[in-house]
């Protein structure tokens, strides 16, 4: 026990500020960051006001998705072999990019060059880290992650 | 058409993987970097010495 315990000492400033963003921040529904950060590279994030974060993952998951078409990289739409389940799964992870490119006709339909399969490898991997980006989304809504 | 050479692929891969991994895995902004630029040059680092390893083994 102390005699003379020190003084606590704080500042107000910007506590009702932040009481207010994470208010706003918990009025989303639980699974809306999760869709929307699927749907939308970053838009999980963008829900929850972590602006920074959002734009990063926003920036490195489109411009990876962009690179691998550029490279004329393939969009996996049937489905032959466990191979191409694990393709089309990954190219799904990238929500309305995907959807987008197949409708637009981007992407290429069979790898004919050695960056065709990097630029293939890209877009799956774009996908997956788009899945991850929307699940941290998630965990930051529900308060798993601060 | 975007064509990069096989290094260059692999630097840009790096990259945007650990940016993502960086912000999704740690949680301070400090930690973030740290965690971003350990997975950058571990990815980078690591194909450099399997590269090596395939050279070796090819001869």
């Amino acid at each position: 026990m102390e005699l003379f315990p020190a003084p606590i000492r704080y500042s107000q400033v910007g506590m009702a500020t932040e009481q207010k963003s994470s208010a706003e921040a918990q009025q989303v529904s639980v699974y809306l960051p999760l869709i929307a950060g699927w749907l939308v590279p970053g838009a999980g994030h963008f829900l929850l006001r972590k602006w920074g974060r959002g734009a990063l993952l926003s920036v490195s998951i489109v411009c990876m998705y962009a690179l691998g078409i550029a490279m004329q990289g393939k969009l996996y739409s049937s489905v032959h072999d466990v191979l191409d389940i694990l393709g089309l799964a990954g190219d799904l992870g990238n929500g309305m990019l995907f959807i987008v490119s197949r409708l637009a006709g981007l992407g290429a339909d069979s790898v004919q060059q050695t960056t065709a399969d990097y630029g293939t490898r890209f877009i799956v991997v774009a996908g997956l880290l788009n899945v991850i980006a929307a699940v941290d989304a998630h965990n930051l809504r529900t308060g798993r992650k601060s | 058409m975007f064509k990069p050479s096989h290094f260059a692929a692999v630097v840009l891969f790096a990259l945007f993987a650990s940016t993502v991994f960086g912000i999704t895995q740690r949680e301070t902004p400090k930690r973030m970097l740290r965690y971003g630029i350990y997975c950058f040059v571990f990815f980078v680092g690591s194909v450099l010495a399997w590269s090596w390893v395939m050279f070796f083994i090819a001869r």
